[in-house]
């Protein structure tokens, strides 16, 4: 078994370890996007996305030697629960709830399956906040699909089932673009939002993206 | 960038240090969460508070103090605050007579705005803000957004709140307020987040954006930049079609500028709206001109108007004493 997989440790304090380093690499990443993604919000909303969610990781960073005592699921709903309280904006509430209700759904020794399902109940609980659903040109046009194939191929081949998670979140960033805007500041521009990126659905991308890539290279 | 910065990333709370302590006659500054309360808080009154991202001064801090509201959670520039920072300010000030927010329509802010109340255990109601007619993609999916027509509400729910109203009629006033009240803005420029490398909204040099956003936002139409009269003339235009004012309603009419125009032309934009409204047969009954919800530096301004329904001009009348709007006392 390698440093981090979808299939469990049976040492849960492992896991979670694990976990960390992929925690490490998602905030790197969103830290060195920080302007692309204001620039993609100036376009069609307020210019803040990109702020908001270094902030957040900035926050999870502090918090990493407390995470490193919890089990998974507890520690991914304490991450969320500081991104909820701490970083405000709609990036905030958005991706604290996504980790929030992920972490509720976990069990300690979570599996592949285990954690297609929490992806799952993670999205639902982005749509039940910001009163949002797919096509509505937010961040749910990547992370549904995204969930949606890794639900679908969880049981199969783990590259498979990570190939087929990015695809789908490639397929729905594209069709984002395309649509006009319904949820978030964008919705007041209406037809001007179309053909633009969301920024909400870039930064899902890429940490879809992010994940699909630690967990395929990191593979036991 | 033309502005007055230290580190950027410390604009906010370096301004609100010098806010409080210019105005430490008034309110008082918490640092960690951020919010700002009054200095003195009014035992058994319904408390107001309100909130949004920085970078629209006085609003919403500038608005604290007697006649208005009992806290202000300003977030990063143009970025919604936090949960612990509203819950903060909420446990600061809201008792058992109850706490009322007022929310501008922002996906953000409602978001951390109910998060918080959930997590809230006294009495407490939420009022949103939606008065911007401005732009043309504000549909029923996600209403309008919140802009100037703010300050009417917080006035006017405040006034309530400081006769000794309970929370329900508090926010009945504040809910009526809201619905009765429209604006509309444009913009000759854009402005620029201190931590951006960029500015919000570009406009070319002789354009102007009409039904600009508080943020920089696309409005309905660009177009060159035209005389004043007839730039007010759409917007006079804009106003009443949307809401049909008639003769008998009194009207307040009120003049916002955006940060970076003068107060010699927000004057120019109120004579001639006052003019035009006359000239329909509408009545103002009262005015105000003043930059109270700013855009950073953006040069522009917007003109809200307000139905003044029964007991409204009382309201508006009573006495207000925060650093940003004070009469009466």
């Amino acid at each position: 078994m390698g440093r981090m997989s979808l299939a469990q440790s049976h040492n849960p304090a492992e896991n979670t370890g694990a976990a960390l380093e992929l925690l490490d690499v998602l905030c790197t990443l969103l830290l060195g996007a920080e302007d692309e993604l204001n620039g993609l919000d100036r376009a069609i909303g307020d210019g803040d996305h990109g702020g908001n969610l270094a902030r957040a990781s900035r926050s999870l960073s502090e918090l990493r030697p407390e995470l490193a005592e919890l089990s998974m699921g507890e520690a991914v709903t304490r991450a969320g629960r500081a991104v909820v309280m701490s970083v405000g904006g709609a990036s905030g509430p958005l991706y604290g709830t996504l980790l929030m209700e992920m972490g509720k759904a976990l069990p300690d020794e979570p599996g592949p399956g285990d954690w297609a399902a929490a992806f799952a109940a993670g999205v639902d609980g982005v749509a039940r906040r910001g009163r949002s659903a797919e096509g509505d040109k937010t961040m749910l046009d990547v992370l549904a699909p995204a969930s949606r194939a890794l639900s679908e191929e969880a049981s199969a081949d783990l590259h498979e089932a990570l190939a087929a998670m990015r695809a789908a979140a490639e397929d729905g960033f594209e069709t984002s673009r395309g649509l006009r805007a319904k949820r978030g500041r964008a919705a007041y521009v209406g037809e001007r939002s179309v053909g633009h990126d969301d920024p909400g659905a870039r930064s899902a991308l890429l940490c879809v993206g992010a994940v699909a890539d630690f967990l395929g290279e990191n593979k036991g | 960038m033309r502005k007055f910065l230290n580190n950027p990333a410390d604009a906010v709370d370096e301004s609100l240090r010098g806010f409080a302590r210019c105005h430490a006659d008034l309110v008082e500054l918490v640092e960690r969460p951020r919010y700002v309360k009054r200095q003195r808080l009014t035992q058994g009154k319904t408390a107001i508070i309100s909130g949004g991202g920085s970078g629209h001064d006085p609003l919403h801090a500038g608005l604290v103090g007697r006649g208005m509201l009992d806290a202000a959670v300003p977030g990063e520039i143009f970025s919604s605050p936090s949960v612990e920072q509203i819950l903060a300010a909420a446990e600061a000030v809201g008792g058992e007579a109850g706490l009322l927010c007022l929310i501008k329509n922002y996906s953000g802010d409602i978001m951390n705005f109910e998060l918080a109340m959930e997590m809230f255990d006294r009495p407490h109601a939420s009022v949103i803000i939606e008065d911007d007619i401005g732009a043309a993609g504000g549909d029923d999916t996600v209403g309008r957004r919140g802009v100037a027509g703010t300050v009417v509400v917080e006035k006017l729910a405040g006034a309530a709140a400081e006769r000794g109203e309970g929370l329900e009629a508090c926010a009945e006033i504040a809910r009526r307020a809201a619905a009765a009240t429209r604006t509309i803005g444009v913009a000759l420029g854009g402005c620029q987040v201190p931590s951006a490398d960029k500015a919000n909204l570009e406009l070319a040099p002789g354009e102007m954006e009409i039904g600009i956003g508080i943020h920089g936002e696309p409005g309905r139409r660009r177009a060159p930049i035209a005389p004043a009269n007839e730039i007010v003339e759409e917007l006079i235009e804009a106003l009443i079609a949307d809401f049909s004012p008639s003769p008998d309603d009194p009207l307040l009419l009120f003049v916002n500028g955006l940060g970076g125009t003068p107060p010699m032309e927000t004057y120019i934009i109120y004579d001639a709206a006052a003019r035009m409204l006359a000239a329909r047969g509408l009545t103002v009954a009262r005015s105000l001109v003043a930059p109270l919800v700013t855009s950073l530096e953006m040069p522009g301004a917007s003109i809200t108007l307000t139905k003044m329904e029964d007991g409204f001009l009382d309201l508006w009348d009573d006495p207000v004493v925060t650093p940003g709007l004070r009469w009466g006392a």
